[in-house]
């Protein structure tokens, strides 16, 4: 009945690509934050391995490599400010540590 | 037995791609200047005079600069390549945005200099993550390959989200790192997923290539196309801080160390037009010009529209200075938006000019915060002109030119973008632009007024201290300010000849 | 087919849901093994369309090493209890936010389901997939001839991250020194304030019910431990 097209995978990483894109914009911890991004990225990771596929090239997988890396990469930067922030605030929430506003 | 496998595997591949170092020398010593200043400095750790960073960071940079000529001369003999496997064009318009790269690291490390030693931060780590960001920035300039656009995008910005929450004994300084990285991560997803439709529909993610499929191929159903299209652009338009995607810029200016701002709105806002019209005016400008064009007139004249006007109601300067980098940027989306050769090169001269005005106005703001970077209010410049005369003659200069006063680099930059889109028939649109800069004028009158008429004599908070590396920098600045605007045509000739061109790899 | 189509189904509900958890649930740990769930989930649809070599590395990298690396942070600083959620610092940012999301995959859905043919791009512009051998030595002919330039420079990229991840974690006992310009405090002790405030408005409304005010510690303090 149902065929198992790339069209399914496409439509569940739209899908998720959206929740991630939410939760970042609604939730105030930062640390959830960041695991939205990841969560987008992720979505990215599916929609390149699915292409990949639809298309028959290695190209797609490949770039599957360096989302990662990028993603590594930004979860250690990410991670290292939120440490900075937190010794010197005791919380992870994006609004206690507004200073700025206007 | 290792070889004949390593045979077999070459035989199967097509043979090794040719690694053509030369056509990279760039970015490779900006790189490998950042690593081997960390290794030199952790290895003779106390035992080098402070000033030897910048001097380093200042050395490699104009080694750079210095490649980037030759390259220059290389690339008028041969024409434009595509090189490694085509992931990298050498082309003129990628060596004279690295060559502004280059300029802007020079300027940013002589800024750094005295900021670090005024605020007592240690470390050599801002001169290796500040050389390390350029090397980002320049892959950037050169990519003939969304992935290796991409990558170099990361490098340029996670060490410009470091650099931001580096000084760590101001709040907001971590603050807006934070800030500029959750920002900064959501648009690279909104960039990456693009990239992926992009990828999707035309089954490479080499631009090259991109743009002959979509020159041999006419796409009927093209919805993936433009959802790629869209979304990228989305990716660019928070990078460049373009309305709507700009609410990050002003906090994080604000917030980060102001030599940081300054390269920030420099280098990062460079690097990321220039991958911007690689991506739409080069690979999908031949047969996508008109749908992505609207695109980016709206926010084109959103961003001259907000930036100016919003800069009008700010009482910090730095702020200022954020919402007038958000209205720059809508001259350089004006240019873009022509999607012409005269476009570009309008586009290139004014990042050029852009990057003086900036990093001299963002130097006169760092000396001016005094020590704590503090002092940033539009009431701290009051009497600025009595006590320092030649800094606040070089601030109005600065601030004269970013509103495009003849005889600087800002009339010329403004009056080619403006001629760029009347050229390709949008009168309406360069009328906004003109709007904006007067609208602009303004805002930069009333820095004017609080130096020179506002202000009694002794209501001075603290003494402002002009470091001499500072003072060079204003100086350079100075001279490219108004060497820009006074005889402007080797620039400009430069930039026009600038063009870039997507060459197949060979394969 | 049917086991492929089972599998899918089965493991886009993992990842649905996982998704679902990092967005809904509030403590930051049930979020942390929530992602996990999305990332296998993901890991078993890479599987499920060939990329066996990827599934691999999405598992040891994304759940290996970022995933620990989020649950370190969180008991690193000790943020593992469930934040506050219910108050909404803008105006409808929450509607807005739920709006903007719809717009994004209404996009996306547009953009993916438009055409009759999805990918519309050339076919195999690369490599083939389908190669005799496993796919990871593929994979590494492609990583270092096509994008080997891209693989080199990643070397920055991964240089850049490391510096910064030690310039960020050092320690340092230096008092912050831009608390004097925000008069009224940072918005931590302004609303500090207001809570206790209210906590002593609620003890002289009610002598007899004693309110404790919460004691996490001077926020002002270097907050080294």
């Amino acid at each position: 009945m149902f065929t198992l097209t790339e069209t399914w995978y496409l439509v569940l990483a739209a899908l998720i690509f959206s929740i991630g894109a939410v939760g970042l914009l609604v939730r105030r911890n930062v640390l959830v934050m960041f695991m939205c991004v990841e969560l987008m990225l992720n979505a990215v990771n599916l929609t390149f391995v699915s292409f990949s596929t639809a298309l028959d090239d290695l190209g797609g997988q490949t770039a599957v490599f360096f989302v990662l890396v990028v993603a590594a990469a930004e979860v250690v930067v990410g991670l290292g400010i939120i440490v900075a922030i937190m010794r010197r605030r005791q919380s992870a929430d994006v609004d206690d540590i507004s200073l700025m506003r206007g | 037995m290792t070889a004949a496998v390593l045979q077999n595997v070459l035989a199967s591949v097509g043979g090794l791609p040719s690694i053509e170092f030369s056509s990279v020398a760039p970015s490779i010593i900006l790189a490998l200047g950042g690593v081997l200043l960390l290794t030199v400095v952790s290895v003779t750790k106390d035992k080098l005079p402070v000033w030897f960073p910048a001097v380093w960071t200042i050395s490699a940079a104009v080694a750079a600069l210095c490649t980037v000529f030759r390259l220059w001369i290389r690339v008028g003999k041969w024409g434009n390549l595509s090189l490694i496997s085509g992931a990298v064009g050498l082309d003129r318009f990628s060596l004279f945005v690295i060559g502004t790269l280059c300029v802007s690291v020079v300027m940013g490390a002589l800024l750094l200099e005295g900021y670090l030693r005024r605020e007592d931060l240690e470390g050599p780590e801002w001169y290796v993550l500040l050389l390390l960001a350029a090397a980002g920035g320049t892959t950037m300039a050169a990519a003939n390959d969304l992935i290796v656009l991409f990558i170099g995008l990361e490098i340029l910005s996670i060490a410009v989200y470091i650099l931001s929450a580096m000084h760590r004994r101001r709040m907001s300084s971590l603050e807006s790192g934070l800030k500029y990285f959750i920002h900064g991560a959501f648009a690279s997803a909104f960039l990456l997923y693009g990239i992926a439709m992009v990828y999707g529909a035309t089954g490479s993610t080499n631009l090259a290539r991109i743009s002959t499929f979509l020159a041999d191929n006419v796409i009927t159903q093209n919805g993936l196309m433009l959802g790629g299209i869209a979304l990228m652009l989305v990716g660019f338009a928070f990078k460049v801080a373009a309305v709507p995607f700009h609410q990050w810029a002003p906090d994080v200016y604000q917030g980060a160390p102001t030599p940081v701002s300054a390269f920030m709105a420099a280098a990062v806002k460079t690097a990321a037009f220039a991958g911007m019209i690689r991506v739409f005016v080069l690979a999908l400008g031949p047969t996508y010009r008109d749908e992505w064009r609207p695109m980016v007139l709206a926010l084109a004249v959103l961003s001259l529209l907000v930036g100016s006007v919003m800069a009008l109601v700010q009482t910090n300067v730095k702020r200022m200075l954020a919402y007038s980098s958000i209205g720059h940027a809508g001259f350089i989306l004006v240019a873009v938006h022509s999607s012409t050769a005269m476009g570009t090169s309008a586009a290139l001269f004014y990042l050029l000019s852009y990057t003086f005005m900036v990093m001299g106005s963002f130097g006169v703001v760092a000396v001016v915060g005094r020590k704590g970077d503090g002092h940033h209010q539009l009431s701290d410049y009051r009497g600025l002109g009595r006590i320092r005369p030649g800094l606040a003659l070089a601030f109005t200069i600065f601030l004269l030119a970013q509103a495009g006063v003849p005889l600087t680099a800002g009339f010329l930059s403004k009056f080619y973008v403006i001629r760029s889109a009347i050229d390709s028939g949008d009168t309406a649109l360069g009328v906004v632009a003109m709007l904006a800069a007067v609208i602009a004028a303004f805002l930069y009158l009333r820095v004017i007024v609080a130096m020179y008429f506002e202000g009694e004599p002794g209501d001075e908070v603290a003494p402002v201290k002009v470091p001499a590396a500072v003072s060079v920098a204003i100086g350079i600045a100075l001279a490219g300010t108004l060497l820009l605007g006074i005889v402007p045509d080797p620039v400009t000739h430069a930039a026009n000849e600038a063009t870039a061109e997507l060459v197949a790899p060979r394969r | 087919m049917r086991v492929e189509m089972f599998t899918f189904l089965l493991a886009g509900a993992i990842c649905l849901g996982g998704a679902l958890g990092v967005v809904l649930l509030k403590n930051p740990v049930h979020n942390a093994l929530s992602l996990v769930a999305t990332l296998f989930g993901v890991a078993v649809l890479f599987v499920n369309q060939g990329a066996y070599f990827l599934a691999a590395i999405q598992v040891i990298v994304y759940a290996g090493a970022i995933v620990i690396l989020f649950l370190f942070v969180i008991m690193l600083l000790g943020v593992d209890r469930e934040t506050d959620e219910g108050r909404e610092p803008l105006v409808a940012q929450r509607p807005l936010a739920v709006a903007t999301g719809l717009a994004i995959l209404g996009l996306s859905l547009v953009a993916l389901l438009s055409a009759g043919q999805r990918a519309t791009g050339d076919k195999a512009d690369l490599a083939p997939l389908n190669q005799p051998g496993p796919d990871i030595n593929h994979l590494a002919e492609v990583l270092f001839t096509r994008y080997v330039y891209a693989f080199e420079i990643t070397a920055v990229l991964l240089t850049v991250a490391v510096v910064g991840a030690v310039v960020l974690s050092k320690r340092t006992n230096e008092p912050l020194i831009d608390l004097d310009e925000f008069p009224e405090g940072t918005v931590v002790d302004v609303r500090r304030r207001a809570d206790d405030a209210k906590a002593q408005d609620e003890v002289d409304a009610d002598a007899e019910v004693v309110a404790v005010p919460d004691t996490e510690g001077d926020p002002q303090e270097g907050g080294d431990d």
